[in-house]
């Protein structure tokens, strides 16, 4: 590339207005620079790909990157690939297309809207389309979700072997044959992820106890595939949104009460794509109505100290902070301290945009798990429980705190807490 | 170089085996690829993008479903998809590989590959079976092959980490144990678009019964014992494990 003609000085070196001297040493930012060790090709690439374009909006502040989690633990952030892109490195074969865990934390504060959560699964999206690398762990969620409608690969015949646990009935839709105010669309994790089961059975019995009339999809529930969409899988996602669109709209019911975040997401912004638009709430949404009633089931007090961490997909994408903490807060006993980075400014957990199956090559990319510096930050507080709000916060929380030495702080759900505090038989 | 991967549509082991009379009860389990058909498809794309030609792929179609492992296999690099339209989920491997051999006998391969085993194997497998019925050599257990000149060198595996190299000439039969690569990865886009464009070509199974195994009988194992979960502190599980070892008289 050509270097661009410098530009002529306009300015006097020695210059004296309304009598007063103002010259001084020509500052270099004022000239045109001439541009001859980078070209814009890598990042043009981006940017031509439908989705990425506003790749190419960055204009380098790096607002981005004070609160790009993956920095914390890397060398990372928005800014800093394209400044990678313009020293030579190809996003679509990268390393550091799969590390973003589309947290929105940058664009948040991005004064160019420069937007990871649509560049990432777009350029995602083309290096499996081109047979580039694609992380062998997420490729495996990719086949189990495809084959088994799970990205766990469990059976679909057993997506309702949970339910026997609940000690409570839970009714499926199929065979109650009538309509419900609530479908609870219980989701994967809590289908079948041992700790997910957990918090599963804990909404059952909290359900009902308030006398919900509610009912859950079974052995017909899939996965909603929208982790799957960020990481760069969209015709499985596609795949999967058709079958759960027709088979949410098989059944006659009021509104939808969702388990976790990443359905909420799925099911309120993006199934609207593919002609689904019917209410959708997250569970602490929809419990929080049920507040005056709830309290007073709420017998068995907690004297704990609680700090709840903000699921990027609750708060950030979905705007719900207020919800999970007044939960929280009606526990009698319960105290609730915040971790320094909350609400708008809450700290990746590493489960996003596909990252939920990306661990080992994460790994290989970062100095510790985002969800090992988050579980640090909730015991610097002093708190005796991280309480969470998304299926895949348990299970890599309850690893973290192991793996930083934190085991002394429990990893609860909201509605563990909460079924604890109506129950009070069982010990935390 | 014609190279034709023979696949298996099987029942999914993800779930418990229903049993009805003496056999599975195939309306009621999943049926899918089996997995090494995936090593062996890409095995054969491996071979393809180093040497070129084209490779067809063909299964027995037998619970009507075989379509979605086709366009699997065309997404992931192969050129021909064919079925043999048998409906028939009992069919074993002795039938399927006469179905197979007369089908691939007027297809003139070049190499003829297939997975070393499958989960429904219960007389053997499909490759040496296919091989016999076309009077082609057979080598099983390959981790890699490569074809250069009309001869290929074929890596086998043996128990404790010995491997050996063979060069055959071609055509001959293998089954694949593993392909030097991990299968690629078809993107569930690209396999949606083959599926809407794609041609499966559907022929007849031949007449006739092959030899094989009768099934008299299959019934889910009884269970006859558990594990003994030992609790308590660490000394009470000591002096448990000390009272076992000596009422076995180990101690």
């Amino acid at each position: 590339m050509a270097p661009i003609e410098k530009a002529v000085a306009i300015e006097k070196e020695n210059v004296i207005v309304d009598g007063m001297d103002i010259s001084g040493p020509w500052s270099r930012i004022f000239e045109q620079r001439t541009i001859f060790d980078y070209t814009p090709e890598l990042i043009e690439k981006v940017a031509s790909i439908p989705g990425a374009e506003s790749f190419a909006n960055c204009y380098q502040c790096a607002k981005c990157v004070a609160v790009c989690p993956v920095d914390v633990v890397g060398n990372y952030g928005p800014r800093k690939l394209y400044r990678y892109a313009q020293t030579g490195m190809d996003l679509t074969e990268a390393p550091q297309l799969w590390l973003c865990t589309t947290c929105a934390n940058c664009l948040r504060v991005c004064p160019k809207e420069v937007n990871m959560v649509r560049i990432m699964p777009a350029v995602r999206e083309q290096a499996i389309l081109d047979g580039k690398f694609v992380p062998a762990e997420l490729q495996q969620a990719f086949e189990n979700t495809a084959k088994y409608g799970n990205p766990l690969g469990q059976p679909q015949r057993k997506r309702d072997a949970w339910t026997q646990n609940a000690g409570v009935p839970v009714p499926i839709l199929k065979d109650l044959g009538r309509p419900v105010d609530v479908l609870w669309y219980v989701g994967s994790y809590p289908s079948y992820h041992p700790r997910g089961i957990d918090a599963a059975c804990a909404a059952a019995r909290i359900f009902n106890a308030l006398g919900i009339d509610f009912a859950i999809l079974g052995k017909e529930e899939k996965d909603d595939a929208d982790s799957q969409r960020l990481a760069g899988e969209k015709g499985l996602f596609e795949m999967m949104a058709e079958y759960n669109i027709a088979t949410f709209n098989k059944y006659e019911w009021k509104e939808m009460v969702v388990t976790g975040p990443h359905e909420l997401n799925a099911f309120k912004n993006v199934y609207p794509r593919y002609g689904f638009s019917r209410p959708v709430l997250h569970y602490t949404t929809f419990l929080v109505r049920y507040l005056d009633r709830l309290k007073p089931l709420l017998k068995h007090p907690i004297h704990k100290k609680v700090t709840y961490h903000d699921p990027c997909y609750l708060g950030r994408h979905n705007g719900e902070y207020e919800a999970p903490r007044q939960l929280l807060q009606a526990i009698p006993g319960l105290e609730l301290v915040e971790m320094p980075r909350n609400r708008e400014n809450g700290f990746c957990c590493g489960g996003g945009g596909g990252g939920m199956w990306m661990d080992s090559f994460t790994a290989q990319h970062t100095t510790m798990r985002l969800s090992e510096k988050r579980a640090m930050e909730a015991a610097a507080t002093g708190a005796d429980i991280l309480a969470v709000a998304c299926p895949f916060e348990v299970s890599r929380f309850e690893d973290a705190v192991k793996s930083t030495g934190n085991e002394h702080m429990r990893v609860l759900d909201i509605l563990e807490l909460l079924d604890r505090s109506m129950r009070g038989d069982v010990e935390i | 170089m014609h190279i034709v991967v023979a696949i298996k549509h099987i029942p999914s082991i993800a779930d418990e085996l229903p049993v009805r009379h003496n056999n599975i009860d195939f309306d009621s389990v999943d049926f899918v690829l089996n997995e090494w058909d995936e090593h062996s498809i890409e095995q054969a794309v491996l071979i393809k993008e180093a040497v070129g030609g084209t490779v067809t792929v063909i299964g027995v179609d037998v619970i009507g479903e075989l379509d979605n492992a086709l366009h699997l296999a065309l997404a992931k690099g192969a050129d021909r998809a064919v079925k043999i339209a048998a409906e028939e989920p009992g069919a074993d491997s002795h039938q399927q590989a006469k179905w197979l051999a007369e089908a691939i006998q007027n297809m003139s391969p070049d190499l003829i590959l297939s997975g070393v085993q499958a989960s429904n194997d219960l007389d053997g497998q499909l490759g040496p079976l296919i091989a016999a019925y076309l009077d082609l050599p057979y080598i099983g257990g390959t981790s890699a092959i490569e074809v250069t000149n009309g001869k290929a060198m074929v890596l086998k595996e043996f128990p404790g980490g010995i491997g050996m190299r063979y060069e055959i000439a071609l055509p001959f039969v293998a089954g694949v144990q593993a392909a030097p690569k991990p299968p690629r990865y078809a993107p569930v886009s690209k396999v949606r678009q083959i599926a809407q464009t794609a041609k499966v070509e559907t022929i007849e199974p031949g007449e006739g019964e092959s030899g094989g195994l009768r099934f008299l009988k299959m019934a889910p194992p009884v269970v006859t014992g558990h594990a003994e979960m030992i609790q308590g502190t660490a000394k009470e599980i000591a002096a448990r494990i000390v009272e076992l070892l000596k009422s076995r008289g180990l101690l």
